[in-house]
């Protein structure tokens, strides 16, 4: 077995591991430990199918930034001991079933597939970070400007939603546009 | 203008009188409604005289004069036609006469009704005379069924006239139903013709040329004997024979007039019409004319003997006419045809009459109907008297009046056929006579055993009601005149010649040949000699009638009791229907039907409150249906072809 | 490596994402799966850009290239969406003391 193969099997391992400790664990903390484990193992998927670039966004963006926000919400909630009351123990029999039923169902239907066993290429180019770049700033611009104005009105919701209610004053202010 | 192409007003002014007195009942005054309903039952008299004089002039061709295609299926046309020969002519002028008088009398008879009621009567008479000249216009069986339906219908309505008295609905319901079981037979028999012969119109039958029965020659071809018995079984329900008689004396509850018009001169001749218009057939079919024969027999004796005992002044002359009818349907049976119409004919005048003068006599006793509450009467009402004994005469067959005429033809017809029959019949009229004259004697002769404040109140009636009382009296008196037999005067008989067209090929078929002049003679002096010495000593034995002996025996308690014919009925027929009527109700409507109905609205009742619970609010439960729905979606994509 | 494989992992991140997002109560942790099933897709898009046969033709490279750049574009809108929705729990939080996801009932019957 070559090297890139263990490897793929040892990242999918630990994704999967990873993945499961996420949805198992009592602690909402560990569950985030387990969420940047996943980060990491995909990460490491991305690196072996050359695909630099994203594999880099991806720690930044996911382990490092989203994680930390998760992190920071947790120790606001003092979500330290989990307290989570006893959900009905049929919705959660249903919820596993179900799920493993569309894996089931899903992986047999592509196992049927025509493309099943396509080789992968070794060593393409695509995911260099410059021939991404050219694409980006070439093809898809318009995307990337539009995408600045998505994190604008991300920002503003997020301010508007944590803002807290205003104190009713006696005298009248009205807000004319 | 030829009157026969008159001939669609003859129906038409009675229908539009019927929607003018129906629908204006609330609107227009009493005068006005009697005065339309009289004149549209007028008008057509006018025109019958027309058509009569019409069809009474030398070669005279039967017409048939069709209107519309009222049914057509593909080889089968029934067309809307009118057949108008010397049967219809003699039916017509009955109907139209005879209804006029009763629509006359029945203006002051009802004068105590309502202004609705009164309109809503002449409504239903003036329906009933356009359904009975359907029927006889009608140019095939199934426009005559029109008719024959149509006065099932009115009969129905205006029994229950006053219906707010839940016995006259009863009688209604009963006299409606019995109807209807004859009318199955009639239809059955029409089925059976269209499907055997491919038509139902007359003249395609019955002309003489080539008429499709007029070429049959065998005599009681299975087909024929079928089809004569089912229309039979129609005249039964019709006209009130054994078995389905009892409605008739039930339908007296309704007003007096109607029963004059109804129940004596017209729909129960409906019955006798059909037979008359079905001759051809009967004839090719000596079965079933036996049949028809011996059923009218026994009726006549039957009724007669009922009568002997029963008290009600209506009730009497309503078995009167069960057995009068049975008088013409044996006439009918020994194929006197044309003596048969002309006992409908002297009947329609003498039983009319009769009708008509017990409403007078009820009128003045104030509503009482029961004879051994009368007596004496013929003193202070000397009109009805006259003429009530005028009809006495006419119905028991005492010459020189009508119904001696009529009943002596249909007699020596009999005898012609067999001596025994005679004899029974000769016994009938004998019974006729007796409950007749009892019925006199007991209302007005003697002395009057009602109570005081009911002398106080007998009057003689107003003109308008007594003039019709005389005009019938002296029909019934002179109209013996045209059927006068071979023995008194060489071509007296009119009416025979009158009808022989019509009946001609079934006198060619029939074979039993006529009586020599001597028997006849013989027979008719016996007879007219017997009838009059009964007559004489019932009326002595009871023109000082005294109440009724008690301790009446078995057998005279029977009779005044009907026989328990109807007791029997009920027993036999009406509670097994009802039970089942009951058990269907109970069970199988009710439980089952209901239940199903009713189970689906409680299983969506259901239904919906269990899916309501699915909208919970939870939305881990929207997650968990969201994906169970596209598991679902995913098996049904990939995984059937 | 054949690409079943790669299919056949992302599946599995997926489902136990699924399950996750079922099976929990605590709206932070569904959260978290939404995220695992978000990743489990673009680690399915770059199996699928390296498979389109590289630089062959332009077409397909074109192809690998799209898919690379979808990836992007849905780090960042999930970005985008983490911070909204954090807000949001944020609120419910401060609300109802509790992040029961089971308190979102308003919409019930």
């Amino acid at each position: 077995m070559e090297i890139t193969q263990i490897l793929f099997w040892f990242l999918s391992a630990l994704a999967l591991f990873g993945a499961i400790g996420v949805v198992a664990s009592k602690n909402p903390i560990y569950s985030v430990l387990f969420l940047i484990i996943v980060f990491f193992a995909i990460s490491g998927h991305y690196i072996l199918m050359n695909a630099q670039f994203l594999a880099i966004v991806n720690i930044i963006v996911y382990a490092g930034a989203i994680m930390v926000l998760f992190l920071f919400v947790i120790m606001l909630m003092n979500l330290n001991t989990e307290t989570e009351p006893i959900k009905n123990v049929y919705l959660k029999l249903a919820g596993v079933i179900s799920g493993l039923m569309l894996m089931i169902v899903l992986v047999a239907a592509l196992s049927h597939s025509d493309t099943r066993n396509i080789i992968m290429r070794r060593g393409t180019s695509v995911g260099l970070t410059e021939n991404l770049g050219k694409a980006l700033f070439n093809k898809y611009v318009v995307p990337f400007e539009i995408s600045s104005v998505l994190f604008l009105s991300a920002m503003i919701g997020a301010i508007l939603i944590g803002k807290k209610d205003p104190v009713k004053k006696n005298k009248t202010l009205d807000v004319k546009a | 203008m030829d009157a026969i192409q008159l001939i669609y007003l003859v129906p038409l002014f009675p229908l539009i009188g019927c929607l003018i007195n129906g629908l204006g009942r609330n609107i227009l005054p009493k005068k006005i409604v009697g005065i339309i309903g009289s004149l549209v039952v007028f008008i057509p008299f006018c025109i019958s005289v027309l058509i009569f004089l019409t069809v009474s002039k030398e070669g005279f061709i039967t017409q048939n004069i069709s209107y519309f295609d009222f049914i057509h299926v593909g080889k089968l046309s029934i067309p809307f036609e009118f057949q108008i020969d010397q049967l219809t002519s003699i039916f017509l002028l009955i109907i139209t006469g005879v209804g006029f008088l009763i629509h006359v009398y029945s203006v002051s008879y009802m004068k105590d009704e309502t202004q609705s009621g009164f309109g809503r009567y002449f409504s239903y008479m003036n329906l009933f005379v356009f359904s009975m000249l359907l029927l006889v216009l009608g140019g095939n069986y199934v426009i005559m069924y029109i008719g024959w339906e149509g006065v099932g219908l009115c009969s129905y309505l205006l029994i229950g006239f006053w219906f707010k008295d839940q016995a006259n609905n009863d009688a209604g319901k009963k006299a409606f139903i019995m109807n209807r079981i004859g009318d199955v037979g009639f239809l059955l028999a029409v089925f059976w013709m269209v499907s055997s012969f491919g038509t139902v119109s007359y003249h395609e039958l019955f002309n003489s040329q080539n008429g499709i029965i007029t070429s049959i020659s065998t005599i009681n071809s299975p087909v024929i004997v079928g089809i004569t018995l089912l229309l039979f079984v129609g005249a039964i329900g019709k006209s009130a024979q054994i078995p389905l008689y009892t409605w008739l004396p039930d339908a007296m509850a309704g007003p007096t007039p109607v029963s004059a018009l109804i129940h004596a001169a017209t729909m129960v001749t409906a019955g006798v019409y059909m037979v008359a218009r079905s001759n051809i057939m009967y004839s090719l079919a000596p079965i079933s004319m036996a049949g028809v024969a011996s059923i009218g027999l026994t009726t006549a004796i039957v009724a007669a003997i009922i009568a002997l005992k029963q008290n009600d002044i209506k009730k009497v002359l309503a078995y009167s006419t069960v057995s009068q009818l049975g008088y013409m349907f044996l006439g009918l049976g020994v194929g006197a045809y044309s003596a048969a119409v002309f006992h409908v004919m002297t009947h329609a005048f003498f039983k009319g009459l009769l009708f008509l003068a017990a409403g007078s006599v009820i009128h003045a006793m104030g509503g009482e109907q029961d004879i051994t509450k009368m007596g004496g009467l013929g003193k202070k009402m000397k009109i009805t008297y006259v003429t009530f004994f005028i009809a006495c005469l006419a119905i028991s067959g005492i010459p020189p009046f009508s119904g001696f005429f009529s009943k002596d033809a249909i007699l020596s017809a009999t005898y012609a056929q067999s001596p025994i029959l005679y004899i029974l019949g000769l016994g009938g009229a004998l019974l006729t006579a007796f409950y007749m004259f009892r019925l006199m004697a007991m209302t007005f002769n003697g002395k009057f055993r009602g109570t005081a404040e009911q002398e106080q109140h007998i009057h003689e009636s107003s003109a308008i009601m007594t003039i019709p009382l005389i005009i019938l009296a002296i029909l019934a008196t002179i109209c013996g005149f045209i059927g006068l037999p071979e023995i008194f005067a060489k071509n007296g008989n009119k009416i025979d010649d009158f009808l022989s067209p019509v009946f001609a090929h079934s006198n060619q078929i029939l074979t039993t040949k006529g009586i020599p002049h001597q028997t006849e003679w013989i027979l008719v002096i016996v007879s007219a000699l017997l009838v009059i010495i009964v007559s004489i000593w019932t009326w002595n034995k009871f023109k000082n009638y005294a109440s009724s002996t008690p301790g009446e025996n078995g057998f005279v308690k029977a009779i005044k009791n009907k026989f328990y014919v109807d007791e029997a009925y009920d027993f036999l027929f009406v509670k097994p229907y009802r039970s089942l009527s009951a058990f269907l109700n109970n069970i199988f409507d009710k439980k089952g039907i209901d239940g199903i109905v009713n189970g689906v609205g409680r299983g969506v009742n259901y239904g919906s409150r269990q899916l309501r619970l699915l909208q919970s609010g939870q939305v881990g439960s929207y997650l968990l249906l969201m994906v169970i729905g596209l598991l679902i979606l995913f098996i049904i994509q990939l995984f059937t072809k | 490596m054949e690409i079943k494989w790669y299919i056949f992992l992302s599946l599995a991140l997926f489902c136990i994402g699924i399950i996750g997002a079922l099976t929990r109560r605590n709206s932070i942790i569904v959260f978290m799966c939404i995220e695992l099933m978000l990743n489990s897709v673009n680690l399915l898009l770059v199996a699928f850009s390296k498979m389109h046969l590289g630089e062959v033709n332009a077409f397909s490279y074109s192809m690998a290239t799209s898919a690379q750049i979808f990836v992007f574009f849905i780090m960042i809108v999930a970005a985008a969406e983490v911070s909204v929705g954090l807000a949001i729990i944020v609120m419910l939080y401060r609300n109802t003391r509790s992040i029961d996801i089971n308190f979102l009932n308003r919409l019930k019957n």
